[in-house]
């Protein structure tokens, strides 16, 4: 595409302009377009949110913005002192108003939580981006805009849940002690939120330590909204307060998103007292992309699918299987399609490609990029200029990739493909589910029949055809196999905070 | 880019286009935020793509005269902006306009072929087009015929621009393909590879007498085309989508999509235009917004 | 002179067929009064691994099969129950049941399976939805087996097994079952029906043997996707699920009694499955 740079407004008489830098024909990016973050306001420090309360913590923690490697607040390091206190406030709040509560009434609070976050949406957005390094333009476009929607949705739950599952008069299971990750901070806290709220729980939430910020934020959203003290306690720190919280005895229901390794410890934490739990844990998705496929909607999806939130996404679709017939099609329009991502600084309404989350990740992308190139597999990468500062990684394809390849079988969780090829239905399938986890797959055809058989062959909880990298507060989301036990959203969802 | 091969085109092989996703990327482009010298220097070039357009009953010399004086000196106080890519008029003004812009640069382009509706002999249409340039066009819009494409008669559709084209000599040909005419996505992308195939200078959305004309999926759809047959023909083919593109802003989204699909090399108007009658102004006000720090009165602007 | 009888050998049933245990072991089963009943095979931890292969062999077959077909397998098994069920009453009652609780335990255990019978083509409709998502997409969520389940079945006998059997089976998936090891009898006969009745083989799989012994195995094998432990032994709860995390298992304990007839007993071995498609022309 470079080559094609030649021309400079056809020969009329354009005044070229002074930063070349920055001219829209010439110019190598687009002048900055940042968003203003003048209303977002951090605290210097910020405290536990328990019992409705905020209470100081054993220790602090800093958090960071991971675009500039700036500290941006203190945040309170819960130690299983400040858990207990938080488990006995929730409590508390379940049996004495909580529990006791009309559905209609729970449901009133979510709603208006619902619409404070929707009147707050680009504060909570700013905030978002600082603290996890994702791009604006997703955090104001997908992650708030489905927060709020999870609220609204599941408000609506509260007083029908005696219709949700025919035969049984589900009963709310008390205190839920939910742990979540830092790749959607405060989508994932609304996605565990909502539900349990809605089904009569009070909860414990553990944010990631890498950002807390938006949760200690949401804190305050109920405040304003005037939820019980205690309903939800907010317990920062790192995974020590996570392992507290899971092995508190007062907590009956366990729900965590992250990592396998992670949701195995925590199963096997739980493995005496059979608490009911849902995890959520890894991928590494099959997309599979048909020689009929509607092929440059296709390369879009992905895009989509693997360099969405800096491929920090569970569901990413991180292992590509082209038909042989496409695969050079594929490559090169993909490859074009990378150069024009926008890398960089993750408050720029233009940035495609935000920054990498934790200076942790990024030696594991680059200790399985590294792996990857030394057992013979290809590597491409776009031509952008990355910041100096901050945790940065460039879309990375890996083409020539044998299916016993580490970047085939491990999840990386950054903006890092791995491109295989197939001949026929049966070896693209065979590949797909080739792996121990089924979170989520793809497939992209043009036709009908292919679809619905590809679909139901492969073994995951998601499927996305001819599209990737959906979601929505009414569509039931979880894995398979190693990808975790349980869903979130939909109606499916409501199981995982019910006694049915 | 040397004399096209006229081959037809392996529609077997054209990719299938998913509503959905092309109207989602579309959309996506529409995020970007063009912000101070990008987008000035964008303003300015969108300017320099203008195909001025005035494509009525009531048009008139005076009329024709007028718009041509615009689109020479768009901004007559900073010559520096401008002068539009051409001037486009029925046949029957065409030497009025090539007479008041000769020698500026403002090329001419006249419709032919029976436009908007295509609806008449071949014989005509022809006769339309050979008598359009020996007037004075430079570029001739032809239509396609859009019930021969909708019962299916792609060779014929593609044998119809084979003979424009060889009607057009060495004016430019540009093909409306109509596309609000054509409905699905998939018509859109066949009946620009048919134009392509059959040798079009430029692929066009509208005549802009039908709704909805130019849209940016539509467009999309029409540049992907395009990348996709240079990719197997190395041939270059331009770009217009008309109507309906009325606002500066909008027009910049297009330019986005153009820069972000096709790369820098179609951002000048031997490879992209807009045909649009009233998006001039628009792109002259936030032109001199961006150099004033003000927002604009259309007062201040002439209409014509 | 009456006839001397023929006694019956039990086995084990493994992929269809029914193999000694590779182990060779045996262990004793005696009436009330000490009388020796039969020789019963002890599976081991290759056996129990040897019907993991079959089933996952049998799993994908037997998941695409007809919701209809399944059904009628299932009524299939009901049928030849009925037909033998003075075999079953006559086993039982080796086993320390009255005649008419062994009567009644038979006929339940017929009727449950007529009943899950009838499941096979409605669960799916009673649990799947259609979410009306925000975007121009069409989105639908179904239950799908979850794959190979294991399963220590209660010690009651033939009911018990029976209403482990059944909804497992109904799912789609195919099963590992360790029969009770104080009743076993019932367990053999009933796979012979199962092996008469049309269920492909390797689709339910039965072991005989110890829990103490298998449970370790059955709750650590990286092929099996889920287990159900009827068992009011906590510690034995404990030990499958800690084991079970290793390939995030789906440990599902519930009390050492024959379950009740539900599909919420299907869907604790369904995984729940989204698809997306765009709606557009």
């Amino acid at each position: 595409m470079a080559a094609e740079r030649a021309g400079s407004g056809g020969g009329r008489s354009r005044k070229v302009a002074k930063k070349r830098d920055h001219d829209f024909v010439t110019g190598t990016s687009y002048a900055p377009a940042p968003e203003s973050s003048a209303q977002v306001k951090i605290a210097k420090s910020y405290d536990l949110f328990i019992g409705g309360k905020w209470v100081k913590g054993s220790k602090r923690m800093k958090t960071i913005n991971p675009a500039t490697e700036k500290v941006l607040s203190e945040v309170a390091v819960a130690g299983p002192k400040e858990v207990d206190l938080a488990v006995k406030a929730a409590r508390k709040a379940y049996n004495n108003v909580w529990k006791k509560m009309p559905g209609r009434e729970r449901g009133k609070y979510l709603f208006r939580v619902a619409r404070l976050l929707q009147e707050r949406a680009r504060e909570f957005a700013v905030l978002e981006s600082m603290d996890g390094g994702k791009p604006i333009r997703e955090s104001r476009d997908v992650d708030l805009p489905l927060v709020a929607a999870h609220f609204f949705y599941h408000a609506g739950w509260a007083d029908k849940l005696d219709y949700a599952f025919p035969g049984r008069k589900p009963q709310s299971l008390g205190v839920a002690g939910q742990v979540i990750p830092w790749n959607f901070p405060l989508l994932m806290a609304a996605w565990k939120l909502a539900p349990a709220l809605a089904c009569g729980n009070t909860v414990v939430l553990k944010p990631a330590e890498t950002t807390p910020l938006t949760a200690l934020l949401l804190a305050q959203v109920f405040e304003e909204a005037g939820l019980p003290d205690g309903v939800v306690n907010i317990v920062t720190g790192a995974g020590a307060t996570g392992q507290a919280l899971v092995e508190h005895p007062g907590v009956d229901k366990i729900a965590f998103t992250g990592s396998t390794g992670v949701g195995k410890m925590i199963q096997r934490a739980l493995a005496k007292s059979g608490k009911k739990h849902t995890l959520e844990l890894g991928g590494k998705a099959a997309h599979l992309i048909f020689d009929d496929a509607p092929i440059n909607q296709a390369v879009e999806g992905i895009v989509n699918g693997i360099f969405f939130n800096q491929g920090h996404v569970c569901c990413a679709g991180s292992r590509l299987l082209v038909q042989e017939g496409v695969a050079d099609l594929v490559i090169r329009k993909l490859k074009r399609r990378m150069e024009t991502l926008v890398v960089g600084d993750p408050l720029d309404k233009n940035t495609d490609v935000g920054a990498i989350n934790s200076k942790e990740q990024l030696g594991r992308i680059k200790g399985l990029v590294a792996a990857g190139e030394k057992e013979g597999a290809c590597s491409w990468q776009s031509g952008q200029r990355l910041p100096g500062k901050g945790y940065w990684f460039k879309p990375t394809i890996f083409t020539d990739c044998a299916q016993s390849h580490r970047v085939v079988q491990e999840e990386i969780f950054g903006p890092v493909l791995a491109i295989q090829t197939f001949r026929t239905p049966e070896e693209g399938i065979e590949k797909a589910n080739n792996t121990p986890y089924g979170l989520s797959g793809g497939v992209w055809t043009d036709k009908g029949s292919k679809i619905f058989k590809v679909t139901s062959a492969m073994r995951a909880g998601v499927l996305w055809a001819n599209t990737y990298n959906k979601f929505d507060p009414t569509s039931p989301f979880g894995g398979y196999k190693e990808s975790g036990v349980g869903r979130e959203g939909g109606l499916h969802g409501l199981a995982a905070y019910l006694e049915i | 880019m040397g004399v096209p091969t006229i081959e037809f085109p392996d529609l077997k092989s054209i990719p299938t286009v998913d509503q959905v996703g092309v109207e989602e990327r579309a959309a996506r482009f529409q995020t970007r935020s063009i912000k101070a010298e990008t987008k000035l220097s964008a303003l300015r070039l969108a300017v320099t793509m203008l195909d001025v357009t005035t494509l009525e009953g009531a048009d008139s010399p005076g009329k024709v005269r007028q718009m041509c004086a615009k689109a020479m000196r768009p901004m007559p106080e900073d010559p520096s902006v401008g002068p539009a890519a051409a001037v486009c008029v029925y046949p029957s003004l065409v030497r009025v306009a090539a007479e008041e812009v000769e020698g500026s640069g403002v090329k001419v382009a006249s419709v032919a072929t029976a436009f908007p509706s295509g609806q008449s002999r071949m014989k005509e249409r022809l006769a339309e087009v050979r008598w359009a340039v020996a007037e004075g066009a430079d570029e001739i819009d032809m239509v396609i015929s859009r019930g021969k494409f909708l019962r299916g008669d792609y060779r014929g559709v593609f044998n119809e621009i084979v003979r424009c084209k060889e009607a057009c000599g060495e004016a430019h040909l540009k093909v409306i393909i109509e596309t609000g005419e054509l409905r699905t996505y998939d018509n859109v992308r066949i009946a620009s590879e048919l134009a392509m195939g059959a040798g079009a200078d430029f692929i066009k959305t509208s005549t802009g007498k039908v709704q909805p004309a130019a849209t940016m999926p539509v467009t999309l759809v029409m540049l992907e085309a395009i990348q996709d047959y240079i990719d197997r023909t190395g041939r270059k083919v331009g770009m217009k989508p008309a109507g309906g593109i009325s606002s500066a802003k909008l027009a910049l989204h297009y330019l986005v999509m153009v820069k972000e699909t096709l790369g820098a090399g179609w951002l000048s108007n031997e490879w992209f235009r807009f045909g649009a009658s009233s998006l001039t102004n628009d792109l002259l006000m936030q032109i001199r917004k961006q150099q004033s720090g003000r927002y604009q009165s259309g007062d201040y602007f002439s209409k014509d | 002179m009456s006839r001397l009888s023929i006694n019956k050998t039990y086995k084990l049933y493994i992929g269809g067929k029914f193999p000694r245990t590779e182990s060779g072991r045996y262990y004793e089963l005696t009436g009330k009064k000490g009388e020796f009943l039969a020789n019963v095979s002890q599976g081991s931890k290759k056996d129990f691994r040897n019907a993991v292969v079959a089933a996952r062999k049998a799993q994908g077959g037997w998941a695409k099969s007809s919701a209809y077909l399944k059904g009628q397998i299932l009524y299939r098994v009901a049928e030849m129950l009925e037909g033998r069920s003075d075999q079953f009453v006559e086993e039982l009652r080796m086993e320390g049941r009255t005649a008419a609780a062994a009567r009644k335990e038979v006929e339940t255990s017929i009727d449950l399976f007529v009943h899950y019978a009838g499941w096979s083509d409605k669960y799916p409709a009673l649990f799947s939805s259609v979410n009306p998502v925000a975007s121009s997409h069409f989105n639908f969520s179904n239950p799908e087996p979850t794959g190979v389940v294991a399963a220590v079945a209660p010690m009651s006998g033939l009911l018990g097994l029976c209403s482990v059997v059944a909804p497992i089976m109904v799912g789609g998936n195919a099963s590992v079952v360790l029969a009770s090891s104080e009743r076993p009898l019932t367990a053999i006969t009933f796979a012979e029906v199962l092996n008469s009745s049309d269920v492909p083989g390797g689709v339910v799989n039965l072991v005989t043997g110890f829990a103490d012994e298998l449970l370790p195995v059955m709750s650590s094998h990286m092929d099996v996707n889920a287990l159900l432990l009827c068992s009011d032994d906590a510690k034995a709860a404990a030990g499958a699920r800690e084991q079970g995390a290793e390939n995030v298992k789906r440990v599902v304990v519930k009390p050492d009694a024959p379950l009740e007839e539900s599909p919420y007993h299907v869907m604790d071995f369904q995984e729940i499955k989204t698809t997306w498609h765009p709606v557009g022309v």
